[in-house]
């Protein structure tokens, strides 16, 4: 194995290095070392950015900005981002919390990335120097995205109305079989009156439960009235197999857990 | 492959090598300083056995790059002891039976230590949660969470 990394200042210089075949952006390694520990010889040149403000937190007027660089642990402490702190001690081990970026998370193949599941389900944009989009454009492109993500952006949810949950066979630190966020505004009475749900593990990035979400509108959460919402949670789906549970196995316990987020 | 720079304080001494671009610090550690305590077990950020404190945060030296460590501080499971005097974690470690084949000790001493110096006094949920990203495979946990908790007694009643 072979590597070499470039540092650079600015993210113009990154983006323009990053053309040349081979090359990744590295973030905080949890990704793209681990890839080239383990043999991936696609990547032979690494290439980082050191502007501090790509690891700078802003809270203001109900919108967050995350630095891409900006680790799973600095969010999981701030005290202004109490709602995303449930996603992000969900990645992984304290070091791993440490080091792993919310830019790097918008990458990370299932069963990783459930920060990303929580971020698709708040509608969040990812921003680079090309431009913004949205993360549902974002994730589906991200293959072939070459451009360093620099921030993303989103609404501050109130804390009742989003959920997020995710599903481990080991406790307190385990891989996803599967994580679900949602968001919800309901009516004074309970009513359901938008909802977006994002779901992990059940393809190999972060997904919408589109069906179920039509289904819970106008639904108050209810074992009867999410029932519909909960048969629909799974059209669409294409579960990872892993050591972790095969589609199966996944297929079938996302409804159970959905309507245990709903209900809870 | 050209060779880069870097330079650090480990265990407070200071520390200048020149190595391959790409290397990671675990490795810069073991076949370059000759520190051995970081063990190279997953190299996949599993296994938490080469964990290692950088300006006093937990992370994973398989997975961070030497050369992103210029002028950093770096600590180590061999940096504890103090003049041949184990560190209050170490010893609790040996006492309570907490290690058997040993090659997550150090990685766990070093989840450990960064716990207690923020968390004196932590509950077993918090050592539990501390602890969460180091694997061990002989002991069932449960010793080195007693450690954990001797070690934080220990401390609160040298500091009482």
């Amino acid at each position: 194995m072979s590597l070499a990394l470039q540092t650079f200042s600015s993210v113009k210089d990154a983006n323009a290095a990053l053309q040349a075949a081979g090359t990744r952006y590295l973030g905080g390694g949890t990704l793209v070392v681990r890839a080239a520990n383990e043999g991936d010889v696609s990547v032979s040149r690494l290439v980082r950015v050191t502007d501090p403000g790509l690891s700078q937190i802003a809270v203001s007027g109900g919108k967050i900005r995350l630095g891409a660089s900006v680790t799973m642990a600095a969010i999981a402490r701030h005290p202004e981002l109490a709602a995303l702190a449930p996603a992000a001690r969900a990645v992984g081990g304290p070091a791993i919390r440490n080091m792993a970026t919310v830019g790097g998370n918008l990458f990370a193949p299932a069963p990783y990335g459930d920060f990303a599941v929580a971020l698709l389900a708040l509608d969040a944009t990812v921003v680079t120097e090309d431009g913004e989009l949205p993360i549902e454009t974002f994730l589906a492109g991200r293959d072939t995205s070459r451009a360093v993500v620099t921030a993303v952006s989103l609404s501050m949810p109130k804390t009742e109305s989003f959920r997020f949950l995710k599903i481990s066979r080991v406790k307190p630190k385990g891989i996803s079989v599967l994580s679900i966020a949602a968001l919800m505004q309901r009516t004074a009475d309970g009513t359901v009156t938008s909802a977006r749900i994002a779901l992990g593990c059940m393809a190999d990035r972060p997904m919408r439960a589109k069906a179920a979400e039509r289904a819970l509108l106008g639904c108050k959460l209810t074992p009867e009235e999410i029932a519909p919402a909960l048969a629909a949670a799974g059209e669409g789906i294409s579960p990872i197999t892993d050591p972790i549970a095969s589609a199966w196995y996944r297929a079938e316990v996302l409804p159970v857990h959905l309507g245990r987020l709903l209900l809870a | 492959m050209a060779k880069v720079p870097v330079q650090f304080t480990l265990n407070g001494s200071e520390k200048a090598e020149f190595i391959e671009s790409g290397t990671t610090l675990l490795h810069a550690l073991r076949d370059k300083i000759g520190d051995m305590s970081p063990k190279g077990a997953c190299h996949q950020g599993t296994c938490g056995a080469c964990s290692v404190i950088i300006d006093g945060e937990l992370r994973l030296s398989c997975l961070t790059l030497a050369e992103t460590c210029n002028g950093a501080a770096i600590r180590t499971t061999a940096g504890l002891a103090e003049g041949g005097v184990l560190h209050p974690l170490q010893r609790a470690f040996l006492d309570a039976f907490a290690t058997q084949c040993g090659f997550c000790t150090p990685g766990m001493i070093m989840a450990a230590k960064v716990l207690l110096d923020r968390t004196p006094n932590p509950s077993r949920e918090a050592v539990v949660e501390a602890l969460s990203g180091n694997i061990c495979r002989c002991t069932g946990y449960e010793p080195i969470i007693q450690a954990v908790l001797t070690a934080a007694r220990a401390n609160s009643q040298n500091a009482a």
